[in-house]
């Protein structure tokens, strides 16, 4: 009988999808890591992917005497593959921790999967004020920041320094915003002029037209929110407007690691001396940090990024509170009480959690200049502020 | 229905159809829970290509638009959401009548076109409303909306439960078969295909193709703006990038794999590239490179897609059982 | 009135024109004469870009790195042409969409794997880095030279394309097809210069602006989709067509990002002008495309007997 050979085909064929990769052993700890590893933001993605290995390296591969594993997933910088991924992640290889994330919409539209299934979902960078607020979990931490906390630094650096008009630019999405709504939340003087420019895949790459709108408004600076490799367009544009003079560059998460050699091979000078403000600094003076800089140039020829930071504790972090259980991976509460504690020692020096799970931590003001050997790095002048907490941890609930 | 097929056609539309239906029960026994969410996406993607391929492969207008549609319809259970709306019910309705509606709209004007200039209408379209909703700050703009509680059905149907989500978009999936199936044979379906081959012919008969084409247009946009519903309930996240015209030219690939000449090809057509894209995305970051290399060999080389492949074969089998 | 703003953003809008009318430019003629649908053609865009950059980082100079390129873009398009896009004249729209769209995945995932994902600067002499002033005025120097770039290449097109035997063939084929086959030329090699010499134009736009963006994955893939709007709105097969209606959109564009948030500000509140402005001025230009597909279905400028 045909139907009958089709129906044992059909089980053949189920039976074997089954069967495919249920790989992992009960002695082994599994992380889930999902990032961007094509398209233009892979350039991220790949410094994150070198600093969690690195992170494994340091670890000799074992946390509480357990092999790491870990399973890379690329989120084409969508949301939608993001999910999908984070699903496989969740559902096919049965991770224990699901970490990384870039960007906001992608935690956003991934973390319901996780939280959902009971696991721990750590984020290495993206910092939605909904996570921080009234969507907090208590399976939800974060080793980097919520997005805020950086520009309502600058606004205090801006203060300072006397600026009394501030123009603004930044990405048409939800990180932009909250950008911009951080740095005019502490910023005192007046805002005269704003653009929020095309984001998403369709990005726009030539701020031509803003910058002259900037340069009209007779501002006394500039401050800007431009990640990955916009940045670098803004900043090249920046500099053949020769701006650089008239309208001091300020910058939250746009001038890093991953831009600089860049600017450096295309002559771009403007950069130099600019400020940014960041809770960490390639050059932030602690043991931890020192061997994390070092290893990470020595392996890749270059200084690691914020993300890399932040996806090197991600693993610390993890490593801690299986260190604190002794492996034991089914005690849920005590993983989490002990990740709680934030007991290891962070690159950017020892900072504890809130309320909400994200990290109470200073932020530095930095300033771009050429390190010993001629290559741009940021360098911290100075810390703006001491054991900061977002503003959105009232709002939740835990 | 598969009488119209002949043997072997039949039987492997058959039995991909039971196949589907076996699904869950494979899945749950062996606890793969990931594959019955991969077939779901199957299915909900399958009903998009088979509501595109009433469009493309019967009457001929090829769009790079319908994943608009698909936008409307998850964003229709998206937004009463966010207001705490959660009746399936309601959600559904406004999927339909708000995508028929996009459909009535833009059909009137894209339908004034034809060729190159519909394939770039129906694209503007799309990106209008792309960008519509890119600015929509309330509802998440860029970053979309996340669905915290799929549609609920009065206690009628749990599709919070894999399966009951599975076994519920299979059966709408061959509701819309059969009907478009029903529509194909009949006096309207011959009318589409025959503007399609020459549409003065039509027109001297005294049929007003540009009306048979609108309520074709408008037939086709309801059913996707339905999967729509379904991808919106599925991901539990909706977001502008649904509405991206490199989605729309994935279904045309979905519909190209699976033969254009078929009802149910599309549905083939679906499994395979999902399938394709899963298998290969887990070998290499660089797997786009193989899997361009192999849509552009499929288009190339396998004529009539899956469908023609079939019908050949069938061909060959009457021809040997006459001599 | 600022005039001094409303001059410069009328400079980046020209030089917003010129680039678009560097790709419309063979898209145009694509479509036109060989009736192809060519969705990567974006994707020549980004080789040019790539190839200039990898040439500068071993010539450091940019003249000769440009001139390269061009040939090597040329030479891609040429292969891309012979080997793929030959084959499907023949076939329907459909089969052209899908095979340039599988063209875009394997381009870009080349790309991905010999240049890496960190996108390649093209480093500029300090004068191109600087700025031009005349009568008060400032304005980046590599602006200038793209805007004066671009305006030769136009230039040169237009008497390539009215003076030229090639030309005379070009035209003829734009406005009929079937007489071109009957004057007994070589339809074959005709078409494969048509199509490299468009992907020599877009891979020159891509070197252009690289400098300035940088040359990355993927870079053409938006742009392009403008670049068809540029088309259908210039009508299909008319270089006097692709060039006005590329200046014109790139004027839409840049004057919508500058000025229409200002304008919807008189309408409507700040915060809500501040957000619509950007999604807006986005979609100005499909607006435009609808409304002349809707009242002038064959373009502003249809090849023809007016097309000299």
């Amino acid at each position: 009988m045909t139907k009958n050979r089709q129906l044992l085909a059909a089980t053949l064929v189920a039976a074997t999808l089954a069967s495919m990769p249920a790989t992992g052993f009960a002695d082994s700890v599994k992380i889930g890591f999902v990032t961007t590893l094509t398209t233009p933001a892979s350039v991220i993605g790949e410094d994150m992917q070198n600093a969690v290995n690195l992170a494994v390296e340091h670890l000799g591969g074992k946390m509480a005497g357990k092999d790491i594993e870990i399973i890379f997933e690329d989120d084409g910088f969508k949301p939608e593959i993001g999910k999908q991924k984070t699903d496989k992640l969740v559902k096919k290889d049965d991770v224990d921790f699901v970490a990384g994330f870039i960007w906001s919409h992608v935690l956003l539209a991934s973390s319901k999967t996780v939280l959902d299934s009971g696991k721990f979902l750590i984020s290495s960078n993206a910092g939605p004020s909904h996570l921080a607020g009234a969507g907090c979990h208590a399976n939800f931490f974060s080793t980097s920041w919520q997005n805020d906390q950086t520009p309502m630094a600058m606004g205090e650096v801006l203060n300072t320094q006397g600026v009394k008009s501030l123009y603004v630019m930044a990405p048409n999405y939800a990180a932009g915003k909250n950008m911009v709504a951080g740095v005019e939340r502490t910023f005192k003087g007046e805002i005269v002029g704003k653009d929020l420019t095309k984001w998403g895949k369709d990005k726009q790459l030539d701020f031509s037209a803003e910058l002259a709108k900037a340069k009209a408004s007779g501002a006394d600076g500039l401050f800007i929110f431009y990640p990955g490799s916009a940045g670098g367009a803004f900043i090249k544009q920046y500099q053949q407007a020769g701006l650089r003079d008239s309208l001091p560059l300020y910058s939250v998460f746009t001038v890093d690691s991953l831009s600089l050699p860049k600017f450096q091979a295309a002559n771009i000078e403007g950069v130099l001396g600019s400020s940014s403000t960041m809770f960490w600094a390639p050059d932030l003076d602690n043991a931890a940090n020192h061997k994390f800089v070092s290893d990470f140039k020595a392996k890749h020829g270059r200084y690691p990024s914020f993300y890399a930071a932040q996806s090197y504790d991600t693993i610390m972090l993890i490593n801690s509170a299986l260190q604190a259980t002794g492996g034991n991976l089914e005690d849920q509460d005590a993983l989490r009480a002990a990740m709680e504690k934030a007991n290891y020692d962070s690159v950017r020096g020892r900072y504890s959690y809130g309320n909400n799970h994200l990290p109470v931590q200073n932020f530095y003001l930095r300033k771009v200049v050429a390190d010993a050997d001629g290559n741009w790095t940021t360098s911290i002048v100075s810390t703006i502020y001491e054991n900061h907490q977002d503003t959105y941890a009232s709002e939740c609930a835990l | 229905m598969f009488s119209r097929f002949k043997f072997i056609t039949a039987r492997v539309y058959l039995g991909f159809t039971l196949l589907l239906f076996m699904v869950p029960i494979v899945t749950s026994v062996t606890g793969q829970d990931f594959y019955l969410d991969l077939l779901t996406r199957v299915l909900i993607l399958a009903i998009a290509a088979l509501s595109l391929n009433l469009m493309v492969g019967f009457s001929g207008m090829i769009s790079l638009g319908h994943a608009a549609f698909i936008g409307i319809g998850a964003y229709c259970v998206g937004i009463p959401a966010y207001y705490d709306i959660h009746n399936g019910f309601v959600h559904l309705g406004l999927a339909m009548v708000c995508s028929a509606v996009f459909a009535l709209i833009t059909g009137a004007i894209c339908l004034r076109t034809r060729g190159l200039y519909f394939i770039m209408i129906t694209l503007a379209f799309a990106q209008m409303l792309y960008f519509t909703f890119v600015s929509l700050d309330e509802y998440g703009a860029d970053d979309g909306l996340v669905i915290y509680k799929r549609s609920e059905f009065a206690g009628l149907l749990n599709i919070e439960n894999a399966t009951t989500l599975y076994y519920t978009v299979l059966a709408v999936l061959l509701i819309f078969f059969v009907l478009l199936h029903r529509l194909v044979q009949a006096r309207y379906g011959r009318v589409i295909i025959g503007s399609k081959h020459n549409e003065q012919r039509m027109q001297a008969l005294g049929y007003n193709t540009y009306k048979y084409k609108l309520v074709c247009y408008v037939i086709s946009g309801t059913m996707a703006g339905v999967a729509g519903f379904f991808l919106g309930n599925f991901t539990n996240y909706i977001s502008p990038e649904m509405m991206d015209w490199t989605h729309s030219s994935e279904l045309l690939f979905m519909i190209v794999i699976g033969g254009t000449g078929g009802v149910f090809s599309p549905i083939i057509g679906a499994a395979v590239f999902l399938l394709l894209e899963e298998f290969l995305s887990g070998i290499t970051i660089f797997w786009h490179l193989i899997f361009g290399l192999i849509l552009i060999a499929m288009v190339l080389f396998g004529k009539g897609g899956v469908h023609g492949l079939l019908l050949r074969w069938d061909e060959k089998v009457t021809n040997g059982a006459g001599q | 009135m600022d005039w001094h703003l409303l001059i410069s953003q009328m400079l980046n809008g020209l030089q917003l024109g010129l680039l678009l009318f560097l790709l419309a430019a063979g898209l145009t003629l694509i479509l036109g004469i060989m009736d192809f649908i060519n969705l990567s053609h974006g994707s020549f865009y980004m080789i040019g870009a790539f190839f200039c950059a990898s040439l500068m980082a071993i010539t450091e100079s940019l003249i000769f790195s440009i001139v390269f390129a061009v040939i090597g873009v040329f030479a891609v398009g040429a292969l891309v042409e012979r080997f793929i896009v030959r084959r499907l004249y023949k076939n329907d729209h459909l089969d052209h969409v899908l095979v340039t769209f599988g063209l875009i995945l394997v381009f870009d995932t080349l790309a991905h794997m010999i240049w890496g994902s960190a996108g390649r600067v093209i480093p500029l002499s300090d004068a191109l880095n600087g700025q031009i002033e005349f009568g008060g005025f400032v304005i980046p120097a590599y602006r200038l030279l793209i805007i004066v770039a671009g305006l030769t290449v136009a230039v040169g097109l237009y008497f390539l394309v009215t003076r030229s035997r090639l030309g005379m063939l070009i035209r003829a084929g734009a406005s009929n097809r079937s007489m071109v086959s009957a004057l007994g030329v070589n339809i074959d090699r005709l078409y494969l210069v048509i199509f490299a010499i468009g992907a020599a134009l877009a891979g020159f736009a891509g070197m252009l602006i690289a400098p300035i963006t940088e040359a990355s994955i993927g870079m053409g893939n938006e742009i392009i989709i403008v670049a068809f709007v540029v088309v259908i709105v210039g009508g299909l097969g008319s270089i006097k067509g692709a060039f006005y209606s590329a200046i014109l959109i790139g004027f839409i564009d840049t004057l919508g990002r500058s000025y229409l948030d200002d304008l919807l500000k008189l309408f409507i509140s700040n915060q809500s002008a501040e957000t619509a402005a950007p999604a807006l001025s986005a979609m100005m230009i499909y607006l435009l495309m609808a409304v002349v597909l809707a009242f002038k279905p064959q373009g502003l400028f249809p090849p023809g007997g007016l097309n000299k």
